[in-house]
């Protein structure tokens, strides 16, 4: 393979998986692809760096980098695994990948009329519609050492297209299912969404770790949103408590289309969640939402950006996190509105509840501005509840356990209430029940002080 | 009188578009170009400094080596500029005849005198009248205090820097650089290594300074760099407000200002600090005007309220955080600004406000207007320590844009490590309203009348804690440099 100077010592670690890589089977051009990606990751490294990282001024990736983690292994899930682990209705479109390999016998697929749902790898090998100019065409050939390590790895994951004008009726479900083996490891999901002209689905995007050790999951997702197209995403992330998973998507937006995604993110013990749209021809809206809660030492980022590269397109970013017990969330936000895009309007929120002492909340709602015709606007709150609101429920008659579930939860419905799909909003509210719980109990300061 | 004065003065304004552009000929005292030890020795042997003040300049200048050589100049900042060449500034320019220092006004050079003039300065007995103590800073050496017995019977000391630490030693040991060490950043440890003066205000126990403190500040010579530093300590109980201004003549190339400014509010004492930063901003293609590298910061003690407001329409390049450590209970912090970039001007510039103490709080009002090829960016940072309990900030970033060649950024910082903080942070950018416009246009007004008077509305917040004089001359300011943005 490349041959390169002193490579960064984390580097190392994925070297010899590198250069075991089976690519037979792969067109030139992907060879070639992984290639640049490989000496790309070569050159960055982890960015663990602490001074003038800005990308990652608050979550130090040390803990990540000195760890070691297997590749290539996979194991076996079945369909009850994945049905009890994560949102499930029989009736949507669904594709499972279990650890970073489209399976086929698990997938659930119904034939909808203009929907193209398989395997990454498939698609890679036939030359599908447009995969060739669309892979890594979002994320894989920038300078950043995530999607540039997903990329050299990338061979299997989901391609997803969906033809000009189809109208989906069922939500399109893709499952990233880490398996449950000792080890261990470092997987690289891989989802490739390509929307046809004015066509319009929801596709839920959901990660399900059963694995006991601490794993690596390092998704990679690009969705080609052409002209008129509607695209509705929900994204469910669900790790074991004690890995690392980060997460990036890249959104491309033709003219009058539409993306809206809403993010639930409660499971990893460091979950990024890396999102960015481009609104590249005039008349494009994007609304990324989302809800983080985080327990114990856990840690959610979220990196949220949105470009206006174009005039009349309308942005909305709006999120909210609770957090409890020794935890630590971040909240990057970044709207750039370029010279041209006048008739921009983009709107920034973040908002935070903060149960107890040793949470730690980093808020950086940033605008970047070059064209003068616009409106945009941005807010950040952090604050508790105090013990006047919790004494308002209390003198209702309502019980101290119980009004602190209704006060923590109302913070959470509005997000919730976001998550159309029944079966979707079946799983997201219990899950968050369960997680209040955890909260809760280690909450020291709601409607104490 | 004074009023009449400032009147007459600020209707000349008008029509100009750097009033301040002037160069007064005068001799200089001038070391060599370049930064050595020889260099800091020399400051401090011209400032006839004791053996302490010089042993930490030199400390500071070792610093700042290691941070040169290893290339710590900060780049993070949204700001574009050349490299700047630390050996080819002059580090110390005193004007001539004041080296000889003059015994009373009346030594005072008489053309430096005229240039006061010319600024507008109320020095000698128009200073009385305006009720205003000043203390100007020419090419950093400190030319005459005004109001000096009047304060003495107080005890109140405001005089050079220089003077303070010749006669109150124990003050600055005490004080100097327990806010702003030299080992801040690149331009503080610069600084500390090679400030030639600056003012320093001491407020003892109980005691409201009687009139406003003011210092005005002008780089005159070419290729200079300005260095000065200013120490306030408000004693407990005491209160003082205090005005800086500054201005710098037409020059092709760069000047360098790295001022750093500490202001120390001992227990239920308050300090006002005003600001209106004029320095030559360039001309309208970009070329030249003062580099502003600036450090202020205050450290509020238990119940103490410490006050940053500014005005800034100057400088090619500003780059400043007035900020606050609000570290005893109950204090309080404010930072209200209104920033200008027009033609090729950038700022970068916002407030920290570090909540330690318990049921602190803050206030952060930052206004930014571009216009031209003016790129401002808005970068503050909050932080709640977890000793901060029941700590409280509100933040209101507003842009307005002006022209589609510019640009207006908001980066703020909120890090929260206490759960019983409330937090509140809201930005807004836009342009001025066509609606609003059109209402005052139809009234009659110019399109420039409408745009002045729309943004000085939208800056009200920001003027109304500046001192009367203060805010009139800061709307004048706006107008003229905004003139050619609009229309």
């Amino acid at each position: 393979m490349t041959t390169l100077t002193a490579p960064p010592a984390s580097v190392e670690k994925y070297a010899s998986a590198f250069e075991s890589l089976d690519d037979s089977d792969f067109p030139q051009w992907l060879i070639t692809t992984r290639l640049q990606a490989w000496a790309n990751f070569s050159d960055l490294g982890i960015p663990i760096k602490r001074r003038g990282n800005e990308l990652w001024k608050y979550t130090n990736l040390r803990p990540l980098a000195d760890a070691e983690f297997e590749y290539g292994t996979i194991g076996l899930v079945s369909l009850d695994e994945i049905r009890s682990n994560g949102p499930w209705d029989d009736a949507w479109d669904t594709v499972v990948v279990v650890d970073g390999n489209f399976s086929a016998q698990l997938s659930n697929l119904h034939g909808a009329a203009g929907l193209t749902a398989g395997s990454l790898a498939e698609a890679i090998s036939a030359g599908t519609d447009d995969v060739e100019s669309q892979f890594a065409s979002l994320a894989g050939r920038e300078s950043y050492a995530f999607t540039a390590l997903n990329t050299a790895f990338a061979g299997d994951g989901v391609y997803l297209g969906v033809a000009a004008g189809a109208q989906l009726e069922t939500p399109v479900h893709v499952v990233f299912v880490s398996s449950d083996l000792a080890a261990s490891r470092v997987t690289y999901p891989r989802l490739l969404v390509s929307a046809g002209e004015n066509s319009s689905f929801t596709i839920i995007e959901t990660y399900i770790n059963l694995a006991g050790p601490a794993q690596l999951t390092v998704p990679v997702v690009e969705f080609f949103v052409s002209r008129g197209a509607r695209i509705r995403h929900y994204r469910i992330q669900m790790e074991n408590e004690k890995s690392f998973h980060i997460g990036t998507t890249r959104v491309d937006q033709k003219g009058d289309s539409s993306f809206s995604s809403t993010s639930f993110a409660v499971g990893a013990l460091m979950g990024r969640n890396d999102i960015h749209t481009q609104l590249g021809e005039p008349g494009a809206e994007c609304t990324l939402h989302g809800l983080y809660m985080t327990s114990g030492r856990q840690q959610q980022d979220q990196e949220i950006s949105t470009t206006h590269a174009m005039p009349n397109c309308t942005s909305n970013q709006f999120y909210k996190g609770i957090l409890s017990g020794k935890s630590h969330a971040v909240f990057s936000g970044k709207v750039v509105v370029e010279r041209d895009a006048q008739k921009s309007v983009a709107n920034q929120k973040d908002l935070n509840l903060l149960l107890s002492r040793g949470v730690r909340i980093d808020a950086k709602p940033s605008l970047e501005i070059f064209a003068d015709d616009v409106k945009c606007g941005h807010g950040a709150t952090a604050g508790h509840v105090d013990r006047d609101t919790l004494f308002y429920l209390r003198s209702r008659g309502v019980d101290e356990d119980a009004a602190k579930a209704i006060l923590v939860r109302g913070f959470a419905a509005e997000m919730l209430d976001e998550f159309k799909p029944a079966a979707l909003k079946e799983f997201v509210e219990r899950i968050t029940d369960g997680r209040i719980e955890t909260l809760l109990a280690e909450s020291d300061t709601l409607g104490t002080v | 009188m004074t009023s009449q004065n400032t009147i007459s003065r600020t209707s000349d304004l008008s029509g100009q578009e750097y009033q301040y552009g002037f160069v007064t000929d005068i001799e200089t005292d001038l070391a060599p170009k370049g930064l050595n030890e020889d260099i800091v020795r020399l400051i401090s042997s011209k400032k006839r400094e004791p053996e302490w003040m010089l042993e930490w300049r030199l400390k500071a200048y070792r610093y700042w080596v290691e941070l040169n050589e290893s290339e710590s100049e900060p780049e993070w900042a949204n700001v574009k500029y050349p490299k700047i060449d630390y050996q080819d500034i002059y580090y110390y320019a005193a004007p001539k005849s004041v080296t000889e220092a003059p015994k009373s006004l009346d030594d005072v050079d008489p053309e430096m005198l005229a240039t006061f003039e010319k600024l507008g300065i109320p020095l000698q007995e128009r200073a009385k009248l305006a009720g205003i103590a000043v203390d100007a800073v020419f090419d950093s050496v400190s030319v005459a205090t005004t109001f000096e017995k009047q304060l003495g019977e107080l005890g109140i000391i405001f005089c050079s820097f220089s003077e303070a630490v010749r006669n109150h030693p124990d003050l600055v040991k005490k004080y100097l650089g327990s806010v702003v060490p030299y080992t801040d950043n690149f331009f503080a440890s610069l600084n500390a290594a090679v400030f030639s003066d600056g003012s320093f205000a001491y407020i003892p126990p109980g005691v409201r300074c009687p009139i406003e403190l003011m210092t005005y500040f002008r780089i005159n010579t070419a290729d200079t760099g300005q260095f000065e530093r200013t120490l306030i300590i408000a004693d407990k109980g005491a209160y003082v407000s205090y005005l800086e201004g500054c201005t710098a003549p037409f020059r092709k190339t760069h000047q360098l200002h790295a001022a750093v400014v500490e202001l120390i509010a001992l227990d239920d004492s308050q300090i006002k600090y005003s600001t209106i930063q004029n320095w030559f901003p360039g001309t309208p293609e970009g070329e030249g005007g003062v580099f502003n590298f600036v450090t202020k910061r205050g450290r509020a003690d238990k119940n103490a309220k410490i006050s940053w407001t500014q005005v800034e329409t100057g400088s090619a390049i500003t780059w400043k955080y007035p900020s606050v450590i609000l570290k005893g209970d109950n204090s309080v912090g404010e930072f209200f600004s209104v920033a200008l970039t027009n033609n090729y001007q950038q700022a970068d510039t916002g407030t920290k406000m570090i909540h330690i103490g318990k049921n602190t709080k803050s206030t952060i009002v930052a206004k930014g207007i571009s216009a031209g090829h003016g790129n401002n960016t808005y970068r503050g940072q909050v932080l709640i320590m977890p000793s901060a309990e029941n700590a409280v900030n509100h933040t209101q970033c507003d842009s307005l844009l002006i022209g589609d060649k510019c640009g207006a950024h908001t980066v703020p910082y909120i890090e929260v490590r206490n759960p019983t903080a409330r937090l509140e942070h809201e930005a807004s950018t836009s342009k001025v309203s066509d609606d609003q416009l059109f209402y005052l246009r139809a009234r009659g007004l110019s399109e420039e009348e409408a745009h002045h008077m729309i943004i000085t509305g939208w800056s009200r917040e920001v003027f109304q804690e500046l001192p009367f004089e203060f805010a009139l001359e800061a709307s004048q300011l706006l107008k003229i440099s905004l003139e050619g943005a609009v229309g």
